[in-house]
């Protein structure tokens, strides 16, 4: 039977076994190849997505626990104002290498934004533990997570 | 979200022969696609003076990419290199992978096409200054030509041919079709590094922007029309074999299509990954552990630390050792560096169209024309009727110098029709890495006056490079180096 989930600001209907997991929805059926299998057990963060704003380990969630509940990929989350800033401190403080964890990491990065818009040191350990990294990019993302808050305040003073 | 554009698999569109409007007649896919039209390293229309500089009519600047890319920056690195000679403008470059073709990419210093050993810029760092020292002559002279001056009196910045004395600018994408007539030089002069413009500056990766975004494509990206996806469990013990394979559970599975069972492993193939891996989970398997089921890491360590006090060659020998090491206070220690997987954050996969006649594969890998001919004797085909897609790499670290996904995606893709993307659980891509090898280093040193006097290190492992490139093995004397 179709399901029908909300994907990127689009329904989608999609005709998968209701257990089916929504990472390889979305990458095997609808193409959203942005989001990465790294491990399939929630281990390494790579397949993180939104639901309703909350960041998600798609490896492990059943599309049918979906509902009609907001799924954000990266090629989206750009269009949040978290989104857009996490990607640009991300390019602005050149964090990425090889690449391939980087969705998962932004999408992270994008949630603790929006939660902790100020994040101290603890908060970004807390929030991004779940995403690994295997060229090592960690201080980085810590320094990007600090300069796109930093793009946060200098709006709100503006 | 953006559309992603569906069109046909390369292949279709070759061996059809038929032109771009014709393409609809073609079933589409019930999924995206989003691997690029054009082959790469396409010259149609191009200004193609060597194998890496392509300058279109809108004044695009493509390099073809001689090295692959996996983190270390060298879709950037090399560009600049590029760049510099040819005075191109940096904000029209864009990089292309580079073709299966040992002859045009070849790394120097490696001898053969792959990309390893950190060497990437010092081995290609003449020739591509060479390449676009070339191609830079050829667009003066086209210029040149065109005004009726001396190419002497002209010089070029920032992708344009300039003038000083009459003040006339010709774009390089305006010299397209004339600078193909000029003659290439044979040895163009190289900038003085004085002048440099590129190299040397910080720049912004060319990479990365994509990479932010989602829409780079890795080699577990490709997604072709009407393909099928599989997973695999090889057996666990090297040189073992299946023994009995129960599948009936796995058909039961919505999604599973097929069980490929083979000597010495199975795979599921399957409309999606979740398919593939619920039916791999559902198998029931028994194997037969072969010759080398006894062996385990306490026999390894127990013969490593027995050939560990055998005489080995010299690598390097100073002063009076014998001597030195037979005096004094000494101190043996010996330390154990363990196989370890290389867990690449993208597991290891390879997407493969198997047909009577031909062999396409897709993937991200360090050696682009060993993956070649690898996939070309296990399918039987000449080399020539196997192409190579290359992608962006999650990650190498030296595991994708190795052709082992391709060997084992084209033996399953013999049993099946269509395209299959073969994706390694985690589980597999651990357990089946070509690990990096045990070493059992003995470090003997002898105290004279309370400082060092005596050093024998005597390292004992498995040779990488004498399995991966006899030749530079044999020519160091039989002495492994990294």
């Amino acid at each position: 039977m179709p399901i029908e989930l909300r994907i990127n600001g689009e329904t989608k209907s999609v005709d998968v076994p209701a257990d089916m997991l929504l990472l390889w929805v979305l990458r095997d059926v609808l193409g959203l190849t942005g989001t990465k299998f790294g491990c399939g057990m929630a281990l390494c963060g790579a397949c993180t997505v939104h639901i309703d704003g909350n960041p998600v380990r798609s490896c492990l969630l059943p599309v049918s626990a979906i509902g009609n509940r907001a799924v954000t990929t990266i090629e989206a989350i750009g269009a949040t104002p978290e989104g857009a800033r996490v990607q640009k401190a991300w390019l602005d403080l050149e964090v990425i290498q090889c690449g391939y964890c980087q969705p998962g990491q932004i999408m992270s990065a994008a949630a603790l934004l929006k939660s902790t818009p100020h994040p101290d040191d603890a908060d970004i350990d807390a929030a991004m533990a779940g995403n690994i990294c295997r060229c090592g990019t960690y201080v980085r993302i810590r320094a990007a997570i600090k300069h796109a808050a930093l793009g946060s305040a200098k709006e709100a003073t503006l | 979200m953006t559309a992603l554009a569906v069109s046909p698999s390369r292949r279709a569109v070759l061996s059809s022969g038929l032109a771009g409007g014709v393409l609809l007649a073609f079933r589409l896919p019930a999924f995206a696609v989003n691997e690029p039209e054009q082959p790469p390293d396409s010259t149609a229309g191009k200004f193609a003076p060597n194998a890496f500089i392509r300058i279109d009519g809108s004044g695009k600047t493509i390099f073809v990419m001689p090295q692959v890319e996996m983190g270390q920056g060298v879709y950037t690195a090399l560009p600049m290199i590029l760049a510099e000679e040819l005075d191109a403008d940096w904000n029209s470059v864009v990089f292309e992978h580079a073709p299966a073709n040992e002859k045009l990419y070849a790394n120097p210093v490696l001898t053969v096409q792959a990309t390893g050993n950190s060497n990437s810029v010092r081995a290609f760092w003449k020739p591509l200054r060479q390449a676009g020292a070339a191609a830079r002559a050829m667009l003066i002279g086209a210029a040149a030509k065109e005004w009726n001056v001396d190419p002497a009196s002209c010089t070029a910045a920032d992708g344009k041919v300039i003038h000083s004395a009459s003040g006339r600018t010709l774009p390089y994408a305006a010299l397209v079709a004339a600078a193909a007539q000029i003659p290439p030089p044979k040895d163009p002069p190289l900038k003085d590094p004085k002048q440099f413009k590129i190299i040397g500056k910080p720049v912004k990766r060319l990479d990365t922007p994509a990479k932010a975004q989602g829409k780079a494509v890795y080699g577990i990206d490709a997604m072709l029309p009407g393909m099928k996806f599989a997973t695999l469990a090889a057996c666990p013990h090297f040189g073992g074999k299946l023994a009995h394979c129960n599948d009936s559970g796995a058909k039961k599975i919505p999604g599973v299509r097929q069980v490929v069972v083979l000597d010495d492993l199975v795979a599921v193939v399957g409309d999606h990954m979740w398919a593939a891996k619920k039916g791999l989970d559902a198998l029931k398997l028994m194997w037969d552990p072969g010759p080398y089921g006894h062996v385990d890491s306490a026999l390894i360590w127990k013969e490593i630390a027995k050939a560990s006090e055998r005489t080995g060659l010299v690598a390097k020998k100073i002063g009076d050792a014998d001597k030195a090491l037979a005096e004094g206070e000494k101190f043996e220690r010996h330390y154990q560096m363990p196989f370890l997987a290389h867990a690449t954050m993208e597991p290891i996969n390879c997407t493969v169209h198997l047909t009577n006649d031909s062999c396409e594969i897709w993937l991200g890998t360090q050696i682009m024309a060993r993956v070649q001919s690898t996939a070309a004797a296990t399918a039987g085909l000449p080399l020539e009727k196997v192409i190579v897609h290359n992608h962006l790499l999650g990650g190498g670290f030296g595991r994708r110098l190795e052709p082992d996904m391709v060997v084992k995606a084209v033996r399953i893709a013999k049993h099946v029709d269509g395209p299959l993307k073969v994706v390694w659980t985690r589980e597999e891509d651990i357990q089946h890495d070509l690990y990096r090898p045990v070493y059992y280093d003995r470090l003997t040193a002898t105290l004279k006056d309370g400082r060092i006097d005596g050093w024998l290190d005597r390292v004992t492992g498995p040779s990488i490079v004498a399995r991966w490139l006899p030749p530079a093995f044999t020519g160091n004397h039989n002495i492994d180096f990294d």
